[in-house]
């Protein structure tokens, strides 16, 4: 087992892993944030798709000892005191998603797309999103609401540090 | 899919790492980025008793300007080295190629050094490295050596870093001016190439003064059409003696069968391709 700190949403957690337990295994099933999902399990989905250090990862691409002491966002910590981040609201007001599977990873590649080109062209979207794959073929209105959120802004989405001290090991859920 | 069971170490300087590499041998996989070696170990074609991670370790990161050469560190991140003007600037091949990599969370982690040192024939750092004569920077206990394109990919997933080395850095020399497109053929975005060209060329008054084309997944490395770049020196920037010279890209390859395509379909894609490649880099 090796020791690891890791800051997920904003707080700062320290556990023991096995050194081949998968990010997105670790955020899943030692801190309880199902919110990201496994796909594929073959890194060709991008449905776990999370930020690490402000950069879009796939977390099932990614070992939990490669994120020791550094910064973590998951969906779960994207919407703040009740409010949806705007990336969320789009995805809402479009209907951006049918069955919903592909979402979480979706919305945070979305914000990635956004950090990289806060006013992108229809296809620096497609592109931007090519990592990301919808098996309801809902595209079309994933496009509009990442045009949607560009137009209110809606960029950096990585939490802005940390906001508790809590150090306790994740819960097994 | 979880990996089988392994020690892992995460040294901070390249000493350190050699240090392990000399003390689990054979035992040991070295970890880059980890977007080919990740999944690899996690359906279990490989299970290391040893991973050792590169990633902490600084002085192996980042892009610098030594003389003639663009010198990128081995855990250099392709997103990286996308963002390097000094790349673009001098190197523009490798820049246009990297573009075409996976998809931008993949070129978050990946790195140059690990994609070349894994070596498989499909990937797109290959072809551009070896058509820009790069330097490959090999380090073991006895210090470093520079290996040539020419002889760093041996064979499938098989090059010149021997054990108890790593690559360390490229050179790659400045190609300032020259022209450049990587042409890629996929079915589905965010793939291998089934086949790709990488193709510089320097123009000089409407002719093409010289020329140097990499090819993608043509064999069981990345390969050269030199007959290509022969037929090319001294040719006008037109559609015409681009597509005559561009016939014999296939020269001497040995493509792989498959179902994207089998063999003779290949060898008729490199020529296409490299007419395509050509022509863009030569702003015809």
């Amino acid at each position: 087992m090796t020791r690891i700190s890791v800051t997920v949403d904003g707080v700062d957690y320290s556990d023991e892993v096995e050194p081949r337990t998968l990010l997105v295994h670790y955020l899943r099933e030692q801190l309880g944030k199902t919110g990201t999902v496994v796909g594929c399990d073959t890194s060709n989905c991008g449905a776990c798709t999370v930020h690490l250090d402000g950069r879009s990862v796939k977390s099932c691409n990614v070992l939990a000892v490669q994120a020791d002491g550094h910064d973590v966002t998951t969906i779960e910590g994207l919407a703040k005191d009740g409010e949806l981040h705007p990336m969320q609201q789009a995805f809402h007001d479009c209907h951006a998603l049918q069955c919903g599977y592909c979402t979480p990873g979706m919305i945070m590649q979305a914000i990635d797309v956004l950090n990289d080109t806060p006013d992108p062209s229809e296809e620096q979207i497609r592109v931007g999103l090519e990592g990301n794959l919808c098996r309801c073929t809902g595209y079309h209105n994933i496009v509009k609401a990442v045009q949607q959120a560009a137009g209110a802004g809606a960029t950096t989405g990585s939490s802005a540090g940390t906001t508790s001290g809590s150090t306790l090991g994740g819960e097994p859920v | 899919m979880i990996p089988a069971s392994f020690d892992y170490v995460a040294p901070t300087s390249v000493a350190d790492a050699l240090a392990a590499l000399a003390e689990a041998g054979d035992d040991a996989k070295v970890l880059a980025g980890g977007q080919s070696l990740l999944p690899i170990l996690r359906m279990r074609l490989n299970a290391p008793e040893k991973v050792i991670d590169l990633g902490r370790i600084e002085e192996l990161k980042g892009v610098s300007e030594d003389g003639d050469h663009v010198v990128i560190g081995a855990m250099t991140t392709y997103a990286d080295v996308l963002a390097s003007d000094l790349v673009r600037q001098h190197a523009g091949l490798l820049t246009d190629a990297i573009a075409e990599v996976a998809d931008p969370q993949i070129r978050h982690r990946g790195t140059v050094g690990g994609a070349l040192v894994h070596a498989d024939p499909a990937g797109d750092v290959g072809a551009p490295a070896l058509a820009l004569e790069t330097e490959f920077v090999i380090t073991g206990s006895g210090g470093e050596r520079t290996v040539a394109a020419a002889d760093f990919f041996q064979d499938l997933f098989e090059t010149a870093v021997g054990e108890g080395e790593l690559l360390t850095a490229i050179r790659v020399p400045k190609h300032t001016g020259w022209g450049h497109r990587y042409e890629k053929f996929v079915r589905v975005s965010h793939q291998w190439s089934i086949v790709a060209v990488a193709a510089t060329v320097r123009v000089d008054g409407g002719t093409i003064a010289e020329a140097r084309i990499g090819l993608t997944n043509m064999g069981s490395t990345p390969l050269r059409a030199t007959a290509v770049e022969q037929a090319l020196v001294g040719k006008a920037a037109t559609d015409e003696a681009v597509r005559e010279a561009c016939a014999a890209a296939a020269e001497g390859t040995n493509p792989p069968s498959d179902l994207n395509g089998d063999s003779d379909y290949r060898r008729h894609l490199a020529t296409v391709l490299a007419r395509r490649a050509v022509l863009a880099a030569a702003g015809a």
